[in-house]
């Protein structure tokens, strides 16, 4: 039995189609992402899988059972933890757990094991107002409380975002642990860097997949020569990087630029006309793909 | 049920940390009581009369006596025909008393039925209708005198309420208001808070049925509702003196019904509205001023026009005021609210039903 | 004119017994990108806050476009721009209400705000959807119009809160191109990003870490600095070093 199924999957909002015909599987114990900006359909598609909506066309199942005619089932299943901040700020760390256990009929302790590990980290805090924590902290909360009912199928909507770089990866970590106890995960993030920690993603945009694989296997779907194009004047060096012929794109991409040129692109005579040209320090280097490279490419292709 | 105690404990954590709100609520019934039963009333009171008297015999000297020693009015002093308009507009009069020119033998007339003269006349500052309307009979009743009873003249009597106090008036109307207020106003606003914060969303993704949590909501609002009206029934006993003349049992009962009544109410808003502000507005706009407006709170159902006399039937308040009014002011027994009761019950009933097959557990 | 557009000196600000910027000092020369960088909770906010004249500093002083942020905290504010993630532009206004809007706020005459209008939408190429409402704009088109709004009115410098949070990756680079070219027009851009290839996209950068400046620099420095590939390593180095919870 697949974990999750989404068969042609559909859903429109007044004048926008939210998502268009998304199919894909999810392996029970796989840790998969979905990654995309936002606007792209991941919260709807969230919502279909957790049963809050239902879809105009297609149809899925999670754990087995289908997301229209059994989603009471489904809801005693999952653990969801939504895109928005999803505590009561006026109940302190303690009471909305103890709240959310009650939620699902058990108590703290019953699965305390489970979330141990993450509790621990805010147990110090335990009495404040949920309100007044930390993103990284919240975060930390809301997890617990999409898993004290020990859930087999977790959906985790942009647990990260707006979370820094730090307390993100942490919270990676612990998403590994979980993974580790058998709990299969959807997770849905903006951040392109998270990708390589899932064992397979599916890139989204505009309501439609743009392509599943594994982390790996995504970035071998990137075939042209791409390099690293650096200097002094990072944004001349771009304008000139449009201009040059055996270019086909080029786009800024952290300390370097990425070009993706063209099979007879000679990047040394490139280098020799910047120079000549004025420009400082410039270096050009073959460089490996990343998820970025892969998603702007894939967008460019529609 | 532990469960169930657990969401009830959640609420009341809710509305126990928002300490501000529950002072305004606990308060609201008892300065509302006090300033209606105090500072703002419609009883004739402090009028100031001048008088015109061409000639001042012996008669019209009684009369201004009697005015000047009655506690409601207040003697100004005798001016010229000249100076009425004057001393109406300047406002250092609310009334003028005009007395006929030969004020003594058009009254032997009178009394002899051999003519009918006018011997008097009362110029109000109508500003102030209340004023104006009632104290106008008053004052004709003290400057005439013993003479009103040789005169043909209705005898009007005030039952129930002999002093017209307002606060009479006024009690049965805020608890009216503040129920209805207070449960579905709160209520729908704090189901509206999770839909907006986003904690609806896990809420409905969970195996309770989240019309159990709704419930839930509704006892700690329904309890302070019940410390309301324990406050306005004592206020209004000790304080304010009100008899609480009939069956206090049924009184209470009818309460509790609107009570319940109120939070049904409450819950249709929180399923026609997503965000606070919304919720807020419609229990401002379709609550309060229609409860305030067509309940007979303010103004008497029998003075509205036809339409709106219609609407002021679907207003729940009318109902639970008229009752609240027999029970309390006028004594009767439970039987004569009946029908009332019977109309409150059907409208409860009629709003859980449409409340609940509103309220779904999808997110649209 | 002076090279420095914004400097401050042991700027502090305490809220009761919690010191959330403790003694910070920097300087930004006109016509840099300068990435401001830290944790949750490292004191970000409350510094930009100051910067921008939102709230005054318990100790400490500066100047940002030449006011000094003691006493002139209202004079900042018409000389800045300022864009967050979270607060841009009106949703329910169109495109070109929210535009009119914003250079009123900024007192701009009737005719310069419509020529402006025409250049904004020129750069981006939006001239279509002039009367469009903002609501129903694609997020990231909201941003680069945001940040273009935000310098209607040719500030000096302008300040950035997460520009580019949930942008997809495309149009956060056609964001950074928009960075880019008003910096290479002499705006000063002071931005705080929790995309670290985007620190690499400034001059200089620095990164706080409990309420103080604990690295300050270009990011190839940085990086010499501490050893380290990229700058979302040196940011985990010394993010780790965090004693504050909150």
């Amino acid at each position: 039995m697949k974990a999750i199924e989404a068969d042609n999957l559909s859903k429109r909002y007044a004048k926008t189609e939210a998502l268009c015909g998304v199919s894909f599987e999810v392996e029970e114990g796989e840790l998969f992402g979905l990654i995309g900006p936002d606007g792209a359909g991941k919260t709807t598609l969230f919502r279909l899988l957790t049963t809050l909506i239902v879809p105009d066309g297609g149809t899925a199942s999670v754990g087995g059972l289908d997301i229209v005619r059994d989603y009471r089932r489904i809801r005693e299943l999952v653990g969801y933890m939504p895109g928005r901040f999803s505590l009561y700020p006026d109940l302190s760390v303690e009471e909305n757990l103890a709240f959310f256990a009650a939620l699902f009929g058990v108590r703290i302790a019953d699965n305390y094991e489970l979330i141990a590990p993450i509790y621990r980290q805010i147990e110090p805090f335990r009495r404040r107002r949920a309100g007044k924590l930390s993103g990284g902290m919240k975060q930390k909360l809301a997890l617990c409380c999409a898993l004290v009912h020990r859930p087999s199928i977790l959906f985790l909507d942009e647990p990260t975002t707006g979370v820094d770089a730090v307390s993100r990866s942490e919270f990676w970590d612990m998403l590994f642990e979980l993974k580790a106890r058998g709990i299969s995960m959807l997770v849905s993030t903006p951040y392109m860097d998270e990708a390589r920690r899932c064992d397979r993603i599916a890139l989204i945009d505009r309501g439609s997949l743009l392509g599943i694989d594994t982390p790996g296997g995504i970035l071998h779907r990137f075939r042209e020569p791409l390099y690293a194009l650096s200097g002094d004047d990072m944004y001349g060096l771009l304008i000139e990087a449009r201009r040059a012929s055996g270019i086909r794109k080029c786009y800024p991409f952290g300390a370097a630029h990425h070009l993706i040129a063209t099979s007879d692109f000679d990047p040394t005579a490139f280098v020799r006309e910047l120079a000549a040209r004025g420009f400082q320090k410039v270096e050009i280097v073959p460089t490996e793909p990343g998820i970025e490279d892969v998603f702007i490419q894939l967008m460019h292709h529609e | 049920m532990g469960e169930f105690l657990s969401f009830v404990r959640k609420e009341t954590l809710h509305i126990l940390r928002d300490s501000r709100t529950m002072l305004v609520v606990l308060l609201a019934p008892v300065i509302q009581l006090l300033l209606f039963g105090f500072a703002i009333s419609t009883e004739v009171n402090n009028v100031r009369v001048a008088v015109v008297a061409p000639h001042r015999s012996e008669s019209v000297r009684q009369a201004v006596e009697r005015v000047a020693a009655n506690p409601y009015f207040t003697f100004e002093g005798y001016i010229s025909q000249q100076e009425i308009d004057r001393t109406l507009r300047a406002g250092r009069a609310d009334a003028v008393a005009v007395f006929a020119a030969d004020f003594d033998r058009k009254v032997d007339a009178l009394s002899r039925g051999e003519s009918s003269e006018a011997i008097l006349q009362l110029i109000f500052d109508a500003s102030n209708t209340t004023l104006a309307t009632a104290g106008s009979t008053y004052l004709q009743s003290i400057i005439l005198g013993d003479l009103q009873g040789s005169m043909p003249m209705p005898d009007t009597r005030l039952l129930y309420n002999p002093q017209m106090k307002s606060a009479y008036n006024f009690v049965p109307g805020i608890m009216g208001l503040i129920f209805i207020l207070i449960c579905a106003m709160m209520t729908s606003v704090s189901i509206v808070r999770e839909k907006e914060t986003g904690t609806m969303e896990v809420l409905l993704v969970s195996p309770v049925r989240p019309i159990r949590i709704i419930f839930a909501k509704m006892v700690p609002y329904f309890t302070l509702s019940c410390l309301n009206l324990l406050t306005i029934l004592l206020l209004a006993r000790y304080v304010l003196d009100v008899p609480l003349a009939g069956n206090v049992v049924a009184l209470v009962a009818l309460s509790l019904l609107y009570l319940i009544l109120s939070l049904a109410l409450g819950l249709f808003f929180s399923t026609i509205t997503n965000k606070q502000s919304t919720a807020l507005l419609i229990s401002a706009m379709l609550l309060m001023m229609p409860v305030i407006m067509f309940s007979g709170m303010i103004f008497p159902i029998e003075n509205l026009p036809v339409v709106l006399r219609a609407i002021s039937c679907v207003v729940p308040t009318r109902w639970y005021i008229e009752a609240v009014r027999k029970l309390m002011i006028e004594g009767l027994p439970f039987v004569s609210v009946i029908r009332e009761t019977a109309i409150l019950a059907a409208m409860t009933v009629a709003l859980i039903g449409v409340a609940l097959r509103k309220f779904n557990d999808k997110l649209e | 004119m002076s090279d420095t557009i914004l400097s401050v000196r042991d700027l502090t600000k305490k809220f009761g017994a919690f010191t959330a910027v403790d003694r910070i000092s920097f300087d930004v020369a006109r016509g840099e990108i300068f990435g401001f960088l830290g944790a949750n909770g490292a004191g970000k906010t409350t510094a930009m806050r100051m910067l921008c004249g939102l709230s005054y500093p318990t100790s400490g002083s500066g100047t940002v476009a030449g006011f000094d942020i003691m006493r002139q905290g209202e004079r900042i504010k018409r000389h800045i721009g300022y864009m967050s993630q979270r607060f841009s532009l009106y949703d329910d206004l169109t495109v070109r209400e929210n535009i009119r809007l914003y250079g009123g706020i900024y007192g701009l005459t009737r005719r310069e705000i419509a020529r402006r209008t025409v250049e904004l939408l020129d750069r981006l190429d939006f001239r279509s959807e002039i009367d469009t409402l903002v609501g129903s704009l694609p997020l990231g088109w909201k941003q680069k119009l945001a940040f273009l709004v935000a310098t209607l009115h040719r500030p000096e410098i302008v300040f950035l809160d997460e520009p580019t949070g949930g942008v997809d990756p495309l149009t956060r680079r056609q964001f950074w191109e928009l960075i880019y070219e008003s910096a290479a027009g002499g705006t000063t851009v002071f931005v705080t990003t929790h995309y670290m290839d985007e620190a690499e996209y400034c001059s200089r950068v620095s990164i706080m870490v409990d309420g103080r400046i604990r690295a300050l620099g270009a990011p190839a420095d940085l990086k010499k600095e501490f050893a380290a590939a990229s700058m979302d390593e040196v940011f985990r180095l010394l993010a780790r070093e965090a004693k504050r919870t909150e």
